[in-house]
């Protein structure tokens, strides 16, 4: 029950987007065409899921103060590794997913293009594994948050990419078309989003 | 339009039109006044039809335009705009303690309040329609006839009209007319506005004070301006009978909150006008009647869930289906804000699950999210950021089952 709390409070209340704003430069940037947007969202929950546990393993045996007890090493603290530590963690899991998606489904390793590696930057990653950290989230925690940041991710981005799909078809000022819209517009739907905001579940 | 169309009009018809093609040449290109063309053309096709007509690509031959399908939607919007005016003036009295003056003079005092703000709605957003139309050359939306009476009407009545004014300016310019105007923008425009007022000022459309305009500014003894569901977010944790006693304590009953001579938003504390406009919107096709039925069963699906829930929950989530429905602004949202056929879903099946999701979530969260006291502004905000996306969704199912069907009679194969 706890668990499905944690999950509907990272999709809904807490988005990773929408109240936070993290990972706003590929959300902004592939949010074009619905295709696009889907495989990014998928790639984003996919690393997430496996980086946020990924991280808290590592911060438990390693780098946290008296992580290394197990070793003997009691009477380190680590803990000015984590950034380094995450960002590595991060860059090599991007590269495996990049590697897979390479073999097995091309159309979208093509339609990702730059922003597949770019993943590595994406905020909302190392976000998602800095939140964990500061929060003091549990294993099994850390794993439903991971996935459920990254399928509140992917509702915003798809929910975004159909609307700029929709407004295509719009008579937009010639200064605001394209990315000024796109920002406009996530301002708009993060008053929707708003409607959760203080919910206390 | 030509001179023989021109001479079968009826003699009143007759004198507008030669007034009108008086006053062409002045709006033309080269005339004096070729800048405000656009006001010129909203004159005249308020007038008239106009002879216009669609260019290319399938179209159904219908006299009625954008126009009138606003007018449609302002006539339908009158019962509640009547009511709301009364009920301004009937609140007045019962808050300032004074004497009921009768009919006639409640409704008055209720239009002294109530048409001050639908005025200056109506005026900033003109000016602000005609400032977009004329440097952008398009038309002046008829929308705005509706945005400009809706917003007003999901106001409390003691709302400040410099407030009205940076809402409507806010809603009309973020919410519609950057997007290129009526039938572009993605949120509902009156909503928009509201929302900004919500979140910007909050000490002047959130509490128990705001609901009723009174004489000397303070409410007189014996006079609660708390809403019914801010009267149910009170009681703490009970049955069923918990909350509906404290409701009537209050002096709510389901019969006086369907009447609704209760405190609330200008338009929204009535269901009998509501319904009348429903009926309006329903028989002249106007608003979907899908996305209605859907809320509402939304509505009645949240509050079954909510009633399950074991006794030491707060005993809000006890409150009856029925009385959900006439609580708050649930109907005028559900039949004049979520019925927009811009913002909404536009394939069948998006519009049930549209209006499906929209009841739910008002009814989520009314009850368990204590920030705000009414749900119906943000669920309907919210799913307009979702309607493409559930668009989007139906249509790719469909797609799929028609390439289906087809595949077996092997005529896509190419």
């Amino acid at each position: 029950m706890e668990l499905l709390n944690l999950g509907v409070r990272s999709i809904f209340i807490d988005n990773i987007l929408l109240a936070y704003f993290l990972g706003m430069c590929s959300f902004l940037a592939l949010s074009k065409k619905l295709d696009t947007a889907l495989g990014l969202g998928l790639a984003v929950t996919f690393v997430l899921t496996i980086t946020v546990p990924l991280n808290w393993l590592i911060a438990r045996f390693f780098l946290n103060e008296g992580a290394l007890a197990w070793m003997g090493l009691g009477e380190l603290d680590l803990s000015f590794l984590i950034f380094i530590c995450f960002i590595a963690t991060i860059a090599s899991t991007v590269q495996l997913v990049e590697m897979v998606l390479d073999r097995y489904f091309p159309p979208l390793y093509s339609a990702l293009g730059i922003f597949l590696p770019l993943i590595t930057v994406n905020c909302s990653i190392l976000g998602g594994s800095l939140f964990m950290v500061e929060r003091e989230y549990g294993f099994a925690e850390s794993v439903v948050y991971g996935f459920s940041s990254g399928v509140g991710w992917l509702l915003a981005i798809t929910a975004l990419a159909a609307i700029r799909t929709k407004l295509r078809y719009s008579n937009i000022p010639p200064g605001l078309r394209g990315l000024g819209m796109a920002f406009v517009m996530t301002g708009l739907m993060a008053i929707g989003f708003l409607c959760f905001s203080g919910i206390d579940l | 339009m030509s001179s023989e169309q021109g001479s079968r009009e009826k003699p009143g018809a007759a004198f507008l039109r030669g007034q009108l093609e008086k006053m062409r040449p002045l709006f033309e290109p080269g005339g004096r006044l070729e800048k405000l063309y656009p006001i010129f053309e909203a004159q005249e096709t308020f007038l008239f039809t106009p002879d216009k007509v669609t260019r290319g690509g399938p179209h159904a031959r219908d006299a009625i335009d954008i126009k009138r399908v606003m007018i449609l939607v302002v006539a339908a919007l009158m019962p509640a705009v009547l009511f709301g005016m009364y009920n301004a003036g009937h609140q007045y009295y019962a808050a300032s303690g004074l004497e009921h003056p009768g009919f006639a003079g409640a409704f008055l005092r209720g239009a002294g309040i109530v048409l001050p703000i639908i005025f200056v709605s109506y005026l900033v957003g003109g000016l602000w329609e005609v400032l977009f139309s004329v440097v952008r050359k398009h038309e002046i939306n008829e929308g705005f006839l509706v945005t400009g009476l809706l917003f007003p009407l999901t106001l409390p009545p003691t709302i400040p009209l410099w407030q009205v004014a940076a809402g409507i300016t806010f809603g009309v310019v973020i919410g519609k007319e950057i997007f290129g105007g009526t039938g572009y923008n993605i949120l509902n425009p009156a909503l928009t506005a509201r929302a900004f007022l919500f979140f910007a000022y909050p000490a002047q459309i959130v509490g128990d004070e705001v609901w009723a305009s009174t004489q000397a500014g303070t409410m007189a003894d014996g006079y609660s301006g708390a809403t019914p569901l801010g009267i149910a977010a009170l009681v703490p944790s009970g049955p069923r009978a918990a909350v509906t006693e404290a409701l009537t304590e209050a002096g709510y009953t389901w019969t006086s909150m369907f009447g609704g001579l209760i405190p609330g938003s200008i338009a929204e504390t009535s269901a009998i006008p509501i319904l009348i406009g429903a009926a309006i919107l329903i028989l002249t096709g106007v608003g979907a009647w899908r996305i209605m039925a859907a809320g509402v069963l939304g509505l009645f699906v949240g509050a079954l869930l909510m009633n399950l829930t074991p006794d030491h929950f707060k005993a809000f989530t006890k409150v009856p289906f029925h009385y959900h429905l006439v609580m708050g602004s649930f109907l005028f949202g559900i039949v004049f804000m979520a019925t927009d056929p811009v913002s909404a879903a536009r394939t069948e099946p998006g519009k049930w699950i549209y209006g499906f999701l929209i009841g739910l979530l008002v009814v989520i969260i009314r009850v368990a999210n204590p920030a705000f006291p009414e749900g119906v502004m943000l669920s309907i905000l919210f799913m307009n950021v979702m309607a493409p996306l559930i668009d989007q969704c139906v249509l790719r199912v469909h797609m799929r089952r028609r390439e289906a069907y087809l595949r077996k009679f092997s005529y896509a194969q190419g």
